[in-house]
């Protein structure tokens, strides 16, 4: 077993009198390609969003990388990929270039200078992605697809050891979401980029992902199998593959 | 044709007016982009009562100016996080304060007179050697302060959330930025006038994204408009003996016209 990234312990989060997640425990580990599924509702963004530090859970414990979640600083380290559509203004003018260096300026620090070196990195990361020769165009005259591309730049820039994504293929199409696919496989297996993936679509992901967090009615479910088995094993659970994300049962 | 510049107001009018036409977009872009274009109406109208609490209080009226509005650019920074679903909402909330308590102190002071007018409207012309040096050392700080601070204010207009998750310290330089362009407030309103304040803070940014190849060169282009609309604003003010705060906001919704037009005309071939 790897390393730990991030564990929670026993944490719950409720709004108002509705207890989203209760008394849930589990870990990321070095290496996986998670994905974290459940119906509408049943916690996957906030989990989420307890992972990165946006908001506290009312009980329990968060560790990063071994280091509780409120004394964490290096937050380089951890990528977020949003979900493109609402993520931001369209007619924001800013060069795909600009956009993602953003991700380098906390590195940078506060007052502090881009330099040469951090120009070569962003780069790096547009060529990764096969998004250098759009360096100088304005993001939001890009598709859907590319803009996606932009965002795994960016998020890949300040060499990230694990990147978290919100329903990242919401809003692009087929073909884009493929090559996503395979640009994730890479960066998981040839660059050892811990992924984690909140999504409702579990028909996209089970071939692909190396383990699965269900939520349900805020118990959190693991499904720790192999990629070739994972169909089988949602098979058995919850019926006709089609109707997984509503029959969703444990 | 330059004889305008013998005279002592005229060069202090200039010298005030192209100060603001640079920090006005600088900080504009910024407030654009966070989509707060009402903001600076409503810190205007914070100055107004600032104003007139100092007259009422004896104080330099810019100084009550500058401490009104600090106040309404924290508490807009407040209530924006108490009802952060609605972020106009807070600007609204304070805007409202600020025109009460501007009209309650104006009526308490007795003070409508041709001094609070030239507040209201602007009177770029009678800068005197005290508000030159206001406006400049202001200036100064809002234009260190661009300049250390662009990378985490671009990324906060770009994307508050993101630059919250990579660690950047958002909530303080949320407040610093309000308090900022406050100072831009203040520092424009004897130029222009608290009427008028935040069309140069808006219109050269509009101008500008039109044509903008990226965030850099937004700001650029804002203030290259506003720099026109101050020069050309002034001097037909001077020729034609029009009002300048008027003339010279006027002149930035004729550019944008202009760019409009421009832009429509390449279209079509």
């Amino acid at each position: 077993m790897g390393t730990e990234i991030i564990r929670v312990e026993n944490i719950s989060f409720g709004y108002g009198r509705v207890n989203v997640l209760d008394n849930v425990s589990t870990s990321i580990i070095d290496g996986d390609f998670l994905g974290i599924v459940g119906p509408n509702g049943s916690g996957k963004s906030t989990l989420l969003r307890i992972f990165l530090g946006l908001i506290k859970p009312q009980k329990g414990t968060v560790r990063v990388f071994d280091t509780d979640i409120e004394k964490f600083d290096q937050w380089g380290k951890i990528g977020y990929i949003p979900q493109k559509a609402t993520s931001f203004n369209q007619g924001f003018p800013a060069t795909v270039e600009e956009v993602v260096s953003a991700n380098l300026y906390p590195i940078v620090g506060l007052a502090g200078r881009i330099k040469k070196a951090h120009k070569e990195k962003v780069d790096e990361a547009l060529r990764t992605v096969g998004m250098l020769e759009k360096k100088k165009s304005i993001i939001g005259r890009l598709s859907g697809g590319q803009q996606q591309r932009v965002f795994i730049a960016k998020a890949l820039v300040s060499a990230p050891r694990v990147i978290f994504m919100d329903e990242p293929t919401v809003g692009i199409d087929r073909n884009s979401e493929e090559s996503f696919y395979e640009l994730m496989k890479s960066l998981n297996r040839e660059r050892g980029i811990t992924l984690v993936m909140v999504t409702h679509d579990i028909g996209a992901i089970d071939k692909r992902v190396n383990r699965v967090l269900c939520l349900s009615e805020g118990k959190l479910y693991e499904h720790d199998c192999a990629v070739s088995q994972a169909s089988d094993i949602f098979k058995e659970a919850y019926g006709k593959r089609d109707s997984w994300t509503i029959t969703h049962r444990h | 044709m330059f004889e305008l510049f013998n005279y002592g107001f005229m060069q202090r009018a200039f010298a005030a007016g192209l100060l603001v036409a640079v920090i006005c977009p600088l900080i504009g872009t910024f407030v654009v982009m966070r989509r707060l274009s009402m903001i600076g109406d409503t810190l205007s109208h914070a100055s107004l009562a600032g104003i007139a609490a100092g007259m009422l209080g004896g104080l330099y009226p810019l100084w009550g100016a500058l401490l009104f509005s600090l106040i309404a650019a924290i508490g807009i920074e407040k209530l924006r996080k108490r009802f952060s679903q609605y972020a106009e909402l807070s600007i609204s909330i304070v805007l409202s304060a600020s025109i009460g308590l501007a009209v309650v102190l104006i009526s308490l002071a007795n003070s409508f007179n041709a001094d609070l007018m030239s507040y209201l409207f602007g009177s770029i012309i009678a800068v005197n050697a005290l508000d030159i040096y206001i406006i400049l050392g202001l200036s100064i700080i809002i234009l260190v302060s661009v300049g250390l601070f662009y990378k985490e204010f671009f990324y906060m207009a770009f994307d508050e959330e993101g630059a919250e998750l990579a660690g950047m310290p958002v909530s303080g330089l949320n407040v610093y930025f309000t308090v900022l362009t406050a100072m831009t407030i203040v520092v424009s309103m004897r130029v222009v006038g608290m009427m008028m304040v935040s069309s140069l803070m808006v219109v050269p940014v509009a101008c500008s994204l039109l044509i903008s190849k990226s965030f850099k060169n937004t700001i650029f282009l804002s203030v290259i408009f506003a720099l026109i609309s101050v020069v050309i604003g002034l001097f037909s003010s001077y020729w034609l003996d029009l009002a300048p705060g008027g003339s010279i906001v006027l002149t930035s919704i004729f550019i944008l016209i202009a760019v409009l037009a421009v832009k429509r005309i390449f279209r079509m071939q």
